[in-house]
């Protein structure tokens, strides 16, 4: 739901139910982080009601395209947390399987397998 | 920037000042983005410098391009148990790490027990401490292969999974303690009848059950070989002297952790910023000695110079606890700089065991990104 202007679309706050400082302070670093920012903060009305305002004052472009923005940043950057963390864990999880073959090979005869380091 | 200072004794010229890095921000302003500082009473500098136009006088673009992002953004797995994993993040902020920590504790959905229909009770656990015990049992059960179930359903095998509990303390025999494993697994649903008022109920068709299960649950592919037990067996539910019963039936339906903490996947999640611990000049011999003695977790160590002289050495920053003993005392302060690494977050996963830990977390950042997509489609 958004409360700001008729005439001056530039400047506005986005009230979201059913959310609070996870998504919040997110979006508030996207904001930050965009140019076209001159503004923004986040701030939660009442602690027993799930409602957070979000406040966006851009240097002329509609603040809604801006959250927009904002937002679908949030979901790149998640995305790409996303794979470099499943990357992580799946060359983990096999220079472990190597290291455990290197230690049973050496246990069971005298070679040396080979490094793949 | 500095001008020549009229205080100082010796003969001081501005241009013999290293110059400003162009298109960098100079150091003393690099520590302070990057860098909280650890000082004796308290740390300085801890918040993040986000704005875009922060240091636009200096010609400096301080916004974040996703391009940048991704090229600065690693993971490093340090260690990777089938219950607990730790793991660095380099190149995220503080705001989307805090966001990752607050899903994986309070918005994972798991399984857990809800609904406890008790037949007989006498032992002297009261029904409704007996009942919140056995919520909090760990169930070992994948919960995205289940539904949630809102108050208009049906308990049905999409959306329950259902416990009997039958222990009994005969008389003359010792006292027993009632354990996790007693708990089993019903995979046709629930076993107690409903007293149905009508007397003309026709007797043909299966007594009415407080669950629907339209088929076994053993039929499901991913219970074949791994039947659903608690997680734990060994986890004391309540005690039982002679002659005494405990006869129940328990629910459970899948929830989040915002609503009662039963349903947090995790023991728990937390992160921590790299430890950063810098000596800030020579400190050699007796001092070095000093050093090593007063860290209680071993930061430091000696290196030998030869000819008997020592110096210390940080050999260890990652495990400071900042328990700020080595800045304790005179001076020294002016010796060791603490100081920690804002963007780069040591993350430590413990799972209750419903799922592995490296699962919660893309399960976590799967849920941060439907939080924008709703927003997304509410603005449009």
């Amino acid at each position: 739901m958004e409360h700001g202007s008729f005439t001056d679309n530039s400047a506005a706050t986005f009230s979201l139910t059913d959310e609070d400082h996870t998504i919040a302070n997110a979006v508030r670093f996207n904001l930050n982080q965009d140019p076209r920012v001159t503004f923004c903060g986040y701030s939660i009305p009442h602690p027993s009601e799930a409602r957070v305002n979000i406040r966006v004052q851009t240097t002329g472009d509609p603040a809604r395209e801006v959250l927009k923005d904002a937002c679908q940043n949030l979901m790149l950057m998640c995305r790409n947390v996303r794979c470099t963390f499943d990357k992580a864990v799946e060359d983990f999880k096999a220079s472990n399987a190597v290291k455990a073959m290197k230690i049973d090979s050496q246990d069971s005869s005298g070679d040396d397998s080979e490094e793949s380091e | 920037m500095a001008e020549g200072a009229g205080e100082e004794k010796k003969k001081f010229s501005i241009w013999d000042l290293p110059d400003v890095p162009v298109g960098q921000l100079p150091p003393h302003l690099e520590l302070q983005r990057s860098r909280v500082s650890c000082n004796k009473d308290a740390p300085i500098h801890t918040e993040s410098i986000q704005y875009s136009g922060a240091y636009a006088s200096m010609g400096i673009d301080n916004s974040s391009r996703l391009d940048r992002f991704s090229n600065n953004f690693r993971v490093e797995v340090v260690r990777l148990n089938e219950d607990d994993m730790e793991f660095d993040m380099i190149g995220i902020d503080a705001a989307i790490a805090n966001s990752f920590r607050r899903i994986l504790i309070a918005e994972l959905p798991t399984m857990a027990i809800e609904k406890v229909l008790i037949a007989n009770n006498t032992s002297i656990i009261q029904d409704e401490v007996l009942a919140h015990r056995l919520g909090l049992v760990p169930i070992r059960v994948d919960p995205r292969l289940f539904d949630y179930l809102s108050e208009n359903d049906q308990p049905n095998e999409k959306n329950t999974v259902v416990f009997k509990l039958h222990v009994q303390c005969k008389r003359g025999s010792p006292r027993i303690t009632v354990k996790s494993d007693a708990l089993k697994w019903l995979p046709n649903g629930s076993e107690l009848v409903k007293e149905t008022r009508n007397a003309t109920s026709d007797s043909s068709s299966k007594p009415e059950t407080y669950t629907y299960f339209g088929c076994s649950q053993e039929t499901i592919p991913e219970f074949v070989k791994n039947p659903i037990i608690p997680k734990y067996p060994d986890i004391i539910i309540a005690k039982l002297g002679p002659g005494q019963e405990i006869e129940l039936e328990a629910h459970a339906v899948k929830g989040i952790g915002k609503t009662h903490a039963k349903w947090s996947p995790v023991a728990t999640a937390w992160y921590r910023m790299l430890p950063e611990v810098v000596l800030l000049e020579d400190i050699e011999d007796d001092l070095a000695e000093e050093l090593k003695s007063k860290c209680p977790v071993n930061v430091f160590d000696i290196e030998d110079l030869g000819k008997g002289r020592r110096r210390a050495t940080v050999a260890r920053p990652r495990a400071c606890t900042l328990c700020r003993e080595c800045i304790r005392g005179d001076d020294w302060e002016k010796r060791v700089a603490l100081r920690r690494v804002k963007d780069h977050f040591i993350f430590t996963i413990e799972s209750t065991g419903a799922l592995p830990p490296e699962v919660l977390f893309t399960e976590a950042v799967k849920i941060l990104e439907d939080k924008c997509e709703r927003v997304i489609t509410e603005l449009s």
